[in-house]
């Protein structure tokens, strides 16, 4: 587990109650930084989301690791997406293989949005990082 | 009198709980509750009954085969027009989509299919595809500024235009608003043109007099008027059906088959392809018995007050804006709040325990018209209430909260 996921989660676990978790979640979107709008094309949209969200990675070749941006026009979307970046930034292809968002989400007690029929692609978000992960190890 | 008491008590799912709080059911205008008699006969007729209908000489397959066909005149008698003129499908789209199919024969390049813009896509995409197969073309009739219809306007253009199909809907499921159908059914029945009118959220709340509208078909969805799910129909005026082609064929809507030529049974039966849903249309029974149980007058009274008692409180909160007609509406009300995501004020109502949906509603040419990704959705029926009304605003002013 990364430090920074950690340190990312440490009030989503504490937060008293559903209307708690989802503020912390809100809130961290809204301090993911700025998707510059020259990455917003339609190749980085997600698809299958009600909302739009777009998703930016890159592979850097001399770090050996994943470079991850994103955006998304609806708050709580966007403050998921900043938990998945959290999650997945900087790490190598190895290490990203061996992250298990589903059981993560579980334990931040955050499961139901993972879900296919949720219509928030965050699965479908995962899935994509998972992808890249595996074609660069 | 409308004891709404007694109303929501034959409706088991209203006491459901959902995320620990008590359901408050706002979303009727994607699929309307059940009451308690047409989910025992869903059990009583898989328990009891089961049997294929229309063959067999046994007793319980002549006995489905009447409880079927009881069906389709309780239904008949519901839209005052005759048993024969009705055909179950699976829903309005397919029912939509069987009637672009039964049309096409008669279409030439050239010819015009007008469509209203507010439109749900299951009466826009089955023309814009019939319009790529024989050459004809798709029209817009005219819309107000603020997305309403004006029969007075759609009337002169058809009357111009001349198009040979005309598809509108009798209520928006977005906005909820009712069309005023009279002005552009005449205007159609001047030109010869074919009316198909979409009636899968009018059904229920309006009760439509068909034989009154006088348009040549309607379109209905049963799990949209208290019936299951997977069942739908339409209504078509007899001489015109008849005259329409077959949709699927198969067993069951065949008269003589031969392996080099087959004869089709009369209409609705040339329609009905295949083993039906006969458990959906014996249990829809039920639907339309629970319905006309119930004094229209008081039942819309009594919707139109909840619905009235819901603009009222949504409308003193600051920032909400609503795109629904006001006055002239079966009860969906499509708003926002500033320029906040209808998702995630919707993802939090959830969490109050409030069902409204977000989205586009499947009408992306309204939100397109009002520059905004979606909206969202409180839709309203006959087993809601005030309380209901109070527990969404308070739900809705803590999301904002939540948000703000």
């Amino acid at each position: 587990m990364n430090s920074t996921f950690k340190a990312v989660t440490k009030d989503i676990e504490i937060a008293a109650g559903w209307q708690q978790k989802y503020r912390q979640i809100m809130l961290l979107g809204k301090q993911l930084p700025a998707m510059p709008d020259a990455l917003k094309v339609d190749d980085a949209l997600v698809k299958g989301c009600e909302s739009k969200v777009w998703l930016y990675i890159e592979f850097d070749h001399s770090e050996n690791s994943l470079v991850l941006a994103g955006d998304s026009d609806t708050r709580i979307v966007k403050g998921l997406l900043a938990l998945i970046l959290a999650l997945y930034n900087g790490l190598t292809p190895e290490q990203a293989a061996q992250i298990n968002a589903y059981d993560e989400f579980e334990r931040l007690g955050l499961i139901n949005h993972l879900s296919p029929s949720r219509g928030n692609g965050i699965k479908a978000m995962v899935d994509k990082i998972q992808t890249m992960a595996e074609q660069k190890r | 009198m409308f004891d709404i008491a007694k109303i929501r008590a034959d409706f088991p799912l209203l006491n459901e709980t959902v995320n620990e709080q008590p359901l408050v059911y706002l979303d009727s205008a994607a699929t309307s509750q059940k009451p308690q008699a047409v989910i025992d006969a869903l059990a009583r007729f898989y328990s009891h009954e089961n049997a294929n209908v229309h063959r067999g000489r046994h007793t319980l397959s002549e006995n489905a085969t009447r409880n079927y066909e009881h069906t389709r005149t309780l239904l008949a008698d519901y839209f005052s027009v005759k048993s024969n003129e009705i055909v179950w499908t699976k829903g309005a789209t397919e029912s939509i989509n069987l009637i672009a199919n039964g049309l096409a024969s008669r279409l030439n390049p050239g010819d015009k299919i007008a469509l209203s813009a507010i439109e749900h896509h299951a009466n826009i995409v089955p023309w814009q595809q019939l319009a790529q197969r024989t050459g004809a073309q798709v029209i817009i009739l005219p819309i107000e500024n603020d997305l309403s219809i004006n029969s007075e306007h759609c009337s002169e253009f058809i009357t111009q235009q001349r198009p040979k199909i005309v598809a509108i809907t009798h209520a928006s499921n977005t906005l909820g608003n009712i069309t005023d159908l009279a002005p552009i059914i005449s205007a159609c029945k001047a030109i010869n043109a074919i009316s198909v009118v979409d009636g899968a959220q009018a059904a229920m709340h309006l009760r439509p007099h068909l034989p009154e509208i006088s348009c040549d078909l309607y379109v209905f969805s049963a799990h949209k008027m208290l019936g299951p799910t997977g069942l739908g129909g339409l209504y078509g005026r007899y001489e015109l059906l008849k005259s329409l082609d077959v949709y699927q064929t198969g067993g069951e809507m065949i008269e003589t088959v031969s392996l080099t030529q087959s004869t089709f049974r009369d209409a609705p039966g040339k329609f009905e392809a295949g083993t039906p849903n006969i458990a959906g249309v014996i249990a829809f029974a039920e639907a339309i018995n629970y319905l006309t149980s119930l004094d229209f007058q008081q039942m819309r009274q009594h919707e139109h007050t909840v619905f009235a008692y819901a603009i009222n409180q949504l409308a003193a909160i600051d920032g909400i804006r609503i795109y629904s007609n006001q006055e002239c509406n079966i009860g969906n009300i499509s708003f926002n709040y500033k320029d906040e995501h209808p998702f995630d004020l919707a993802t939090l109502l959830d969490g109050f325990g409030v069902a409204v949906r977000s989205g586009h509603h499947c009408t992306q040419p309204i939100m397109s018209q009002l520059g905004i990704p979606g909206t969202v959705r409180a839709s309203f029926a006959l087993y809601n209430n005030k309380d209901d009304v109070d527990a969404f605003i308070n739900a809705l002013k803590n999301s904002i909260e939540l948000l703000d």
